[in-house]
């Protein structure tokens, strides 16, 4: 699987919460997913949903999607067009959700990585290539519990797919 | 080698000898949504052909974050809620009910022993009752209403020892605002944490949900509390059953240890924006506040408006700060208003609102004014939580130091009132 788009930032870079990526202003009245991608990010960047092209990715730091565990936060972000997360780490729920959602979390050093800059993500090769730069950086390897729900559109079409959870009980894996 | 409670929760939910970094998928006991929630969580519900859940403990559904209605598509929201309710005849908490995780303990639908879930956050709460419980996403929910089990990684431990008396005036909530800030707001990503010592030994049931509650602000997965006589008593006076009380193994390997000193805790403020800004109540003084706050699922519980009411007796909310109190549940009500709890309150000067979620999510019944400060026992204080990005700063403090600055106008260290 590969993801290009141009690299959007925040700040702040670290801590970004679920309340900024929707804000309970919207999230609670409006249930079409169009209409609130209009408003996703909008307390940390009020222009991001004019920007935001399809296939962007968000860059951040560390703990990103902490806080509420409201799951519009990463439909919204799918809806406003965003093909991927990349950051350092993430928040437990919206880790989950986004897999369960369908948008995937890339985990690696994102230091380098600018505004602007024109990235894919390399899940195969297990890179993102910054094209403005030049540079590549290592992904930590998508487990494997969620390369199976993203493989399969998200957890509600894993189950009507098996029919059950199809997981390897017993697999060990690290998240975080 | 012996198990943690989070390992023998998940061993004896999954029917596997299960430790840390282990994918299990594992029975659930129950399961629950509230009205920000549950409509992604219908749609995907449908989309299963849902019929009736197969927790063992059956779901609830819970309004309680914009309750009662603040506008005609909240209204709509909770219509399709209510329907969905009556149609496939699950529970469902009205209006009033209070806010989610006081509701559920309430209710005894989680015991000791339990695997429980929530779309929300703060499903962490019901760990106060020695169970295993964690906020999801509303497709994890429904997964878990439609097949009774959901996949888990089970996590590692932190174990947090806390010793010593808690001072004159200092709660559980500066207690863990002091242990969140030191392993800051990811610092228990992904983990279990199990707190123990004789601070803990010796305190009140409130007080462990207080603590329970914001494991979730530091990352944690779950925060089961150890069971005795307390735990045993709280369920008791509700006529609940004891569940199946479980402990962690001395020899159970916990990932990381951590040691607090309660005895020489002060009265602890988390400043905006995040919950790990934790500094001393005290150095904070000559900071104005327009706005302070009592309730939320952190604390808004009856020993909470006791210990502001108690606080307050003789005293007024200073004019030019509006004091809202939003008991956390009809429960909570009943016994304020009975006790002269509530009354007190009222007529030092505090606005009681419905219990609910309310002013804590900034959906109504208290949005902050552009540039004011607010001074609140809620467990966030993000920019724009309570419903106004502009400028607005929230301060997190126990119920003492909430009652104690509303009284003076600034923040301010309740030992000092």
């Amino acid at each position: 699987m590969r993801f290009s788009g141009c690299a959007h930032r925040f700040s702040p870079n670290d801590d970004i919460n679920t309340d900024y990526i929707i804000s309970g202003r919207y999230k609670f009245k409006i249930d079409d997913m169009n209409e609130l991608a209009k408003h996703v990010m909008e307390d940390i960047d009020p222009d991001f949903s004019a920007k935001v092209k399809k296939g962007d990715i968000i860059v951040a730091g560390r703990n990103f999607g902490c806080g509420s565990s409201r799951e519009q936060a990463p439909r919204a972000l799918r809806a406003a067009g965003v093909s991927a997360v990349v950051a350092q780490s993430y928040a437990r729920i919206f880790y989950r959700s986004s897999f369960n959602i369908g948008l995937p979390l890339i985990e690696c050093d994102t230091d380098s990585i600018r505004a602007g800059d024109e990235i894919t993500v390399d899940l195969d090769a297990g890179l993102v290539i910054d094209k403005a730069t030049g540079e590549s950086t290592s992904i930590k390897p998508i487990p494997r519990t969620m390369q199976i729900l993203l493989e399969d559109g998200g957890l509600i079409q894993h189950l009507k797919k098996r029919g059950d959870f199809a997981l390897r009980q017993g697999d060990t894996e690290l998240m975080n | 080698m012996g198990k943690t409670m989070a390992e023998k929760v998940l061993a004896a939910h999954s029917g596997s000898d299960c430790y840390a970094g282990e994918i299990v998928v594992a029975s659930v006991d129950f399961c629950m949504s509230q009205d920000g929630t549950s409509t992604m969580m219908i749609r995907e519900l449908e989309n299963l052909g849902f019929e009736h859940p197969k927790t063992s403990r059956g779901m609830a559904l819970v309004l309680d974050h914009n309750a009662p209605c603040p506008s005609a598509e909240v209204a709509n929201v909770h219509l399709r809620i209510r329907t969905f309710a009556r149609d496939k005849r699950i529970p469902i908490h009205e209006t009033g009910s209070g806010v989610c995780h006081q509701v559920v303990p309430e209710s005894g639908k989680v015991l000791p022993g339990d695997l429980a879930v929530g779309a929300d956050s703060h499903t962490c709460t019901y760990g106060a009752l020695n169970a295993c419980s964690t906020g999801l996403g509303s497709a994890d929910v429904a997964a878990a209403a439609y097949t009774g089990k959901l996949w888990f990684r089970v996590p590692e431990t932190y174990s947090i020892r806390a010793e010593g008396v808690l001072p004159e005036r200092v709660g559980a909530k500066d207690l863990m605002l002091k242990v969140i800030g030191r392993l800051t707001a990811d610092g228990a990503t992904y983990k279990s944490v199990e707190f123990s010592g004789d601070s803990i030994d010796s305190m009140s049931m409130d007080g462990r949900f207080t603590m329970a509650n914001m494991a979730v602000e530091m990352g944690a997965k779950f925060c089961p509390f150890g069971f005795d006589s307390r735990t045993s008593s709280w369920l008791t006076e509700r006529g609940l059953p004891p569940g199946a009380p479980m402990s962690s193994d001395t020899d159970a390997d916990c990932e990381k240890r951590f040691e607090f000193d309660a005895s020489d805790l002060v009265p602890l403020v988390a400043r905006p924006h995040s919950v790990d800004r934790v500094c001393d109540a005290s150095s904070l003084k000559g900071t104005k506040i327009q706005q302070a706050f009592l309730g939320t699922c952190t604390n808004g519980r009856l020993s909470d408006l006791e210990a502001a009411a108690r606080l307050m007796k003789g005293r007024s909310v200073s004019s030019g700060v509006r004091l809202i109190v939003a008991p956390a549940s009809r429960t909570v009500l009943v016994d304020a208003i009975e006790s002269g709890v509530a009354c007190q309150l009222i007529r030092a000067g505090a606005v009681l609102v419905a219990p609910g979620c309310g002013p804590c999510v900034g959906t109504h019944a208290g949005i902050p004014s552009d540039g004011e400060n607010v001074v609140s026992t809620a467990n966030r204080n993000f920019k724009g939580r309570m419903g106004n990005n502009r400028d607005v700063g929230i301060y997190l403090a126990s119920p003492e130091t909430v009652a104690a600055s509303a009284i003076t106008g600034e923040i301010t260290d309740p030992r000092e009132v």
